[in-house]
Formats: C-alpha cells, sequence, structure tokens
C-alpha cells in the first residue's frame, strides 16, 4: 500500500470511528437533560431512572470519544504535518476554542457522571446542560476548520506562501454556516433515531413498559425534529457547494456534461471513463434549483474541470444518493410518528402500532449510515485537495515511510474497542428495567 | 515580552498542569498494577474513585499543549510530529488503551477475573504512555531534531539513553505524585500507610533518576544540561527543587500529607519549569526558537485571546469540580 493512501486511510478510519462518538457526545447529553427535567419536574422516579440509565450507556461512549478525539488532534501532525505547518496559524483558533469546549464538557461531564449524591438536583441539571452546550460548541469548531478546508479564506497567497492571515475571516467562511448546521441536526438526528431504536426494540416484547415509553418519546422528539428540519439546512449547504466548490457538487450528482436546467439523478451508476451516469432517474431542472434557485441556470459538468482537479466521482456519487436517501427517509419517518403522537397522544396509544415499533427498529441505524456517508462525500469530494483549490492532500503527507504499520494498528484496536463498545452497551440494554413500575429505591441507589 | 514567548510560557503552564493533574491520574495506573496484599481491593478502589470523575478533564491540558503549539508554533508541530512520529503514535495508543480499559473495567462484570484483565490493561498502559511521553520530550531536549528531516533520524532522535531516562523519570514523577495524592484521599490509616510507603519509595527513585538523567545528558542533551548546570537562576532552581524535595520527604515521614502534596507538587512544577528555561528560546533543541516558529501577529493575538477568555471560564468550572470530588 502507497504511503499516502495508507495515511489516508487511516485518517478516514479514525474520522469514521470518532465522528459516531461524538455524534452521541453532542446529542445524548441533551436526551438526559430532558428526561431529568420531566424528573424535577413530575417528580415521576421513572424519569430519574431513564437519566440514570442514559448516563451510564454514555459514560462508556465519551471515554471512546474522548481518547479517540485525542488521536485526531495529533494525527493533523503526524499523518499531514505540512498541511498543519501551513494551516495551523490560520485554522488553529477554532481548534483553539475547541479545546477550551472539550474542557468544560469533560469538567461538568465528571460532575453529571458522578455527581448524583454530590451536588442538589438543580446544580446537576445545569452540569449536564453545561455538557449538552459545550458539546455542541465542540462539535462546531472543529466543523468550522473543516469548512475551511473547503473554503478556505483568510489569507492571500503570494507566490505559494498564505500572507495577510485573518484567522477571524478563516473561520467566518462561506462554508461555516451550512456545514456546521448540517452537521450538528445531523447529530440530534442520528442519535435519536438509534436510541429510539432501541427501546421500540425493547417495546416490542414490553408493550406497557413506561420506562421504554418514556425513552422512546424523549429520543424521538430530539431525533424528529433534527430530521425533520435537516432538509433546509442541506439545501442551504448544496447551495454553497455550488458556490464554492462547483466540481464537488457535479460529483454529487454523477453531472458530466454542462448543461442549462440540469436533471437531479436518483441513483445511477456513474461511469467516470465514459463521462456517463448509467440507470438513473432524473428528474428534470431540479438540479439547478436546488443549486442556484433557478430552473435555468447553468451547472458545469465534470468533464469541463481538467482531469486533475476531479474527485472519485462513483464513490462520491452513491455515498451522495445514501446520505440523501437515509435522511429523506428519516424525515418521512418522523413526520408519520408526529402524526401518530398528536392524534395518539390523549390515550396514549401513539406507541400502539407493531409496524411503528418496526419501523423504527429499522430507522435505528439509518442516521449513522448518513453520517459516515456524509462525511465520505464531503472529505473524498474535496479530493484531491486538502486545502480545495491551494495544498493537493498529496503535498501535506508526512515523508515517513512505511505507513501502513500505524494504518493497521490503529484499525485492529478501533474494531477491539468498537466490539467491547458494542457488548457492553448491550449489557446495560439487557439491564434495564422490565417491570412497568420500577422500584423507585433502585432509582435513587443507581449510578 | 514579546506575545510568542507569554503563549509559550502559556503553553509551558499547561504542561505543568497536566503532569500535575493528569501525570498524577498514570501515576494511579501504576499503583493500580502494585496493589495486592490484604488491602489490594481497597487500595484500587481507592484509586479508581480518586480518578474517575477528574480523568476526563485532567486529560485535556494535554490538548491544550497540542492545539497551542499548532496554532501559535505550526513549523514546530510539523517537526515534532514528523520526526518523533513513532513514539507519538505508541503515546496515542497507551492513551486509548489507558482511557477505555479504565473505564470498560467500570461498567463491565464486576467478576475477579474480567475485572484483572482490565486492571492489566489499565495499568500498563499507564505505565508504557508516560515512559514513551518522556522520551518525545526527552527527544525534543537532545538536539538531536533537526527542521530538514533525513529518513534515517525517524528513529535515531529518541531511541537512545537519555530519552528514555527522562521517560523513566517522568513515569517516577508520576507515580510520586499519585501516591502522595493518595495519602490524603485515604479515608482509613492503613491506605494511607500503604500510599505513604508508596510515596516514600518513588521520592527515591524520583531523586536516583534525576541524577541519571542529569549524567546522560552530558552527552545526550549537552545545550539544556548546559542550561540546567550554568545560567544565573540554576542554582535558585536546585536550590528551591532540593528544598521541596527535602520537604516532601519530611512531610510524609511525619504524616502531614497535605503539606507533602503541596511540596510534592512545587518540586515537579520546579523541574519541568526548570527545563522548560534551559531551553529556552529553543521549541526543538537546535534549529527551532519560540521567535522563528512563531505565527503571524494577529494570529498570536487572538490565541491570547481565547486562552485568557478561556481561563476564566475553565478555572471556576475546574475549581468547582475538585471542591465537589476533593474537598474533604
Amino acid at each position: 500500500m502507497e504511503d499516502l493512501l495508507a495515511a489516508r486511510s487511516q485518517m478516514a478510519m479514525s474520522l469514521a470511528f470518532h465522528i459516531i462518538f461524538a455524534a452521541i457526545g453532542i446529542a445524548m447529553p441533551l436526551l438526559m437533560i430532558i428526561a431529568e427535567w420531566k424528573w424535577l419536574r413530575s417528580k415521576d422516579e421513572i424519569y430519574l431512572t431513564l437519566a440514570q440509565r442514559w448516563a451510564k450507556g454514555a459514560a462508556i461512549l465519551f471515554a471512546v470519544g474522548a481518547v479517540s478525539g485525542t488521536v485526531l488532534s495529533f494525527e493533523l501532525g503526524l499523518l499531514w504535518p505540512r498541511f498543519m505547518g501551513y494551516a495551523g496559524s490560520i485554522i488553529g483558533m477554532p481548534f483553539s476554542l475547541e479545546g477550551f469546549a472539550f474542557f468544560t464538557e469533560a469538567i461538568f461531564l465528571g460532575i453529571y457522571l458522578y455527581g448524583w449524591k454530590r451536588v442538589p438536583p438543580r446544580a446537576h441539571l445545569f452540569a449536564g446542560a453545561m455538557v449538552a452546550i459545550s458539546g455542541a460548541a465542540s462539535g462546531i469548531f472543529v466543523v468550522i476548520a473543516n469548512a475551511w478546508m473547503n473554503a478556505p479564506t483568510g489569507f492571500r497567497l503570494v507566490e505559494g506562501t498564505p500572507v495577510d492571515i485573518d484567522p477571524i475571516a478563516a473561520m467566518l467562511n462561506p462554508a461555516a454556516f451550512s456545514q456546521t448546521f448540517h452537521m450538528t441536526l445531523a447529530a440530534y438526528a442520528a442519535t435519536g433515531f438509534a436510541v429510539a431504536g432501541i427501546h421500540a426494540f425493547m417495546l416490542r416484547r414490553d408493550a406497557n413498559n413506561r420506562f421504554h415509553r418514556a425513552a422512546l418519546a424523549i429520543a424521538l422528539l430530539v431525533g424528529g425534529v433534527g430530521a425533520i428540519l435537516q432538509p433546509l439546512s442541506g439545501d442551504s449547504l448544496a447551495k454553497s457547494v455550488a458556490r464554492t466548490q462547483p466540481v464537488k457538487l457535479a460529483a454529487f450528482e454523477g453531472h458530466f456534461e454542462t448543461e442549462r436546467g440540469a436533471a437531479f439523478r436518483i441513483g445511477g451508476i456513474p461511469d467516470e471513463a465514459a463521462g456517463v451516469t448509467h440507470y438513473s432517474i432524473e428528474i428534470p431542472y431540479l438540479l439547478s434549483i436546488l443549486a442556484y434557485g433557478d430552473p435555468n441556470a447553468v451547472v458545469k459538468g465534470l468533464n469541463d474541470f481538467p482531469a486533475a482537479n476531479r474527485p472519485p466521482v462513483a464513490v462520491v456519487h452513491i455515498a451522495f444518493q445514501l446520505m440523501v436517501g437515509c435522511g429523506v427517509a428519516m424525515m418521512l419517518v418522523s413526520l408519520w410518528g408526529a402524526w401518530r403522537y398528536i392524534r395518539g397522544r390523549r390515550n396514549q396509544t401513539w406507541l400502539e402500532s407493531k409496524w411503528f415499533l418496526r419501523l423504527l427498529i429499522v430507522a435505528a441505524p439509518l442516521g449513522f449510515i448518513a453520517i459516515e456517508t456524509g462525511w465520505v462525500v464531503t472529505e473524498v469530494g474535496r479530493q484531491p485537495w486538502i486545502i480545495n483549490g491551494v495544498m493537493r492532500t498529496s503535498e501535506a503527507v508526512t515523508p515517513m515511510p512505511g505507513l501502513i504499520v500505524p494504518f493497521l494498528t490503529f484499525t485492529i484496536l478501533y474494531i477491539f474497542l468498537a466490539a467491547i463498545t458494542v457488548w457492553l452497551l448491550l449489557r446495560q440494554v439487557a439491564a434495564s428495567p422490565r417491570d412497568p413500575e420500577p422500584n423507585p429505591r433502585e432509582a435513587r441507589v443507581a449510578a | 515580552m514579546p506575545l510568542e514567548t507569554i503563549i509559550a510560557g502559556a503553553m509551558v503552564g499547561s504542561l505543568v498542569l497536566y503532569a500535575l493533574l493528569g501525570g498524577a491520574d498514570y501515576g494511579g495506573g501504576v499503583w493500580d498494577l502494585f496493589a495486592f496484599g490484604p488491602r489490594g481491593r481497597a487500595q484500587r478502589t481507592l484509586i479508581a474513585e480518586a480518578i474517575s470523575p477528574v480523568w476526563e478533564a485532567n486529560h485535556v491540558w494535554l490538548i491544550l499543549v497540542v492545539v497551542i503549539l499548532f496554532t501559535a508554533f505550526p513549523p514546530a508541530f510539523a517537526t515534532i510530529a514528523t520526526a518523533l512520529h513513532i513514539p507519538i503514535t505508541l503515546v496515542l495508543i497507551g492513551i486509548i488503551l489507558r482511557g477505555t480499559a479504565f473505564t470498560f473495567r467500570t461498567y463491565d462484570v464486576q467478576r475477579d477475573n474480567v475485572q484483572r484483565r482490565w486492571s492489566l490493561v489499565f495499568s500498563i498502559a499507564s505505565i508504557i504512555t508516560p515512559i514513551l511521553l518522556g522520551t518525545t520530550l526527552g527527544a525534543i531536549a537532545s538536539g538531536t531534531i533537526r527542521s530538514e528531516n533525513v529518513p534515517s533520524s525517524f528513529f535515531r532522535s529518541w531511541l537512545a539513553p537519555f530519552p528514555f531516562a527522562v521517560g523513566f523519570f517522568a513515569l517516577a514523577l508520576f507515580a510520586f505524585l499519585a501516591a502522595v495524592y493518595l495519602t490524603v484521599e485515604a479515608r482509613e490509616r492503613e491506605l494511607q500507610e500503604d500510599f505513604r510507603r508508596r510515596a516514600l519509595l518513588a521520592g527515591v527513585v524520583v531523586g536516583l533518576l534525576a541524577l541519571t538523567v542529569f549524567i546522560l545528558a552530558k552527552t545526550g542533551a549537552p545545550t539544556v544540561r548546559a542550561g540546567i548546570s550554568r545560567s544565573w537562576w540554576a542554582l535558585g532552581l536546585h536550590l528551591f527543587t532540593a528544598i521541596f524535595a527535602i520537604g516532601a520527604f519530611v512531610t510524609l515521614w511525619t504524616r502531614r500529607y497535605w503539606l507533602a502534596r503541596v511540596c510534592a507538587a512545587a518540586q515537579v512544577t520546579l523541574i519541568l519549569l526548570g527545563w522548560a528555561f534551559a531551553q529556552f528560546p529553543h521549541l526543538v533543541e537546535p534549529d527551532i526558537t519560540i521567535s522563528s516558529a512563531a505565527a503571524p501577529q494577529v494570529t498570536l493575538e487572538l490565541l491570547l485571546g481565547a486562552l485568557a477568555a478561556g481561563a476564566i471560564l475553565l478555572f471556576p468550572s475546574y475549581y468547582y469540580l475538585f471542591r465537589i470530588f476533593k474537598a474533604e
């Protein structure tokens, strides 16, 4: 394996692994504090049990997220030292702010997880809210740095050297708003759906279990709001990509020929050699509308970009299709859920549908599939650049030989961690309260 | 004082706090390995209770060191990450195994054999990681990392006696700190005595390894050694370090644990500051200095602002965390 490919694989694998824990780290505290807040308001012990059970699961995921995030901050230099040497002074700022957000998150997480009996209930809820806020802030800062790689601003190039550096302008790059909006909603939607799916699974065998019903309602509220809002951010992001990275947009769509009034493709397999996308369903004018808000706008095709500046089209197109497909499916499930809830709220029957529960179980992984494919879309879609239009990925890689060794080492390590994490979470789920009215004493002793 | 020097100072400050707080968490892992005898289980429980609520926060000091380094001194970060790719990668593997094994142990089946397996991973990672972390710092001080790397130097700069001596020295310091802190945190007298004995033993090892590092520095890191022995501040530094080292022994001996904790922390702080002063103004001996690697002024100004604002948010939160879990 070539060193550049090994470095890219290691970075991709590390990100793909960490992003799951990062997304859960953003959304799970929100679920926990909603449950805890409902407990404080209603004094219904079931919500306290729920917050504590979720916190136990979250503790495992947080630890794995913290260490895999540490790995990434070092890997920026270990794998891409020339990128960091070049860009550190321009884009180090959001990473520094992320450092403080992470600090706040870790401090209040300690209080939240271990302080149930040591701080008053309101202070405990406050700690949870701090974890939720700083977790979201961490994610936003990191995505701002990534957005800059897609739409680099805040400097001028003079003979290949960046001058007139403006770190604030770099943070306010044109991709920053839509990318952070999109990723933050994705974290809530994916986590909400995954958690809802787990509780839906438990409810199939134990339909009247109040614990799982309460859990499902909160998870689907967070996940559903995320999924229903997501098309807004997706639209804003597509327009931003059309402006800042037209070649990436063309790759999303497997769009080879420049045309006016371009069609939106659903499905299809791009054939890069022949320059066509086969077997796709085409909706006329929709791509021009989505990208530029004008049915007659010209959308530049891949054939009009130099071959050396094109990303691998098939991977990007297929990943994009998967992401959008998962997102649409989650939105539809959310709308159905909202409708059922509004109709069945009074008599508590909104969860009494086998098909609805089955659908939630099937939909559980969709959000994370969308997150993973979404990162393939944005990262592979930016290739061959590490900083769009400024520095090629091949120029950024470390001169260190034998990079396949760390790639394989981290891969094996992460597979091991993933297996243990899943096993421990399954244990937590299996130990969830069976009794529709769990013993209130157990709730206070737990955690 | 130029901005870049202030920021380098903040970086050293973060490193000192990482050693005092995160370092002690590694030290806890060391004592987990040596927790046996009639009170083995009680020792393990005490260590776990001391670490659980704070280790993730303590760990972030290291992240802060790294982000300051790559924001304020990008070429230094690029050079270090290239030349020391191997030991840093090993440190990362250690960090992963240490943190996850510790958490997995808490949430896995509470059967003895399962717990023992995770404890073993946790404690071995807690031993190897500080050694490699110290080795990395030793290599940075040694003067063998050049900004223009030749492929042969991926091993040469760190696979040498001096960096490894620094690595073992770091491990001994962390174990010493942890044992001293645990004497304060232990509730029962017998547990206090256990960690008092361990602290005294670790203190002796720290002294011996300090001497070893100093001797090996003659060829291993000549510039830094010259700084430590000949600068105008050297005598004062050695004097105060010695006072606190002896103070730690005396207070441990006389069982004044709270004072022992202060002395041990001061001793470790002075050792790290001594290294930093001796290497000043170099970030990486001998090619990269604070001013040659510094980012443009505007970046430094913003970073300093962020550090100040972050500190206002951070220190009260940190104080709150420690008050909740560490107050008597």
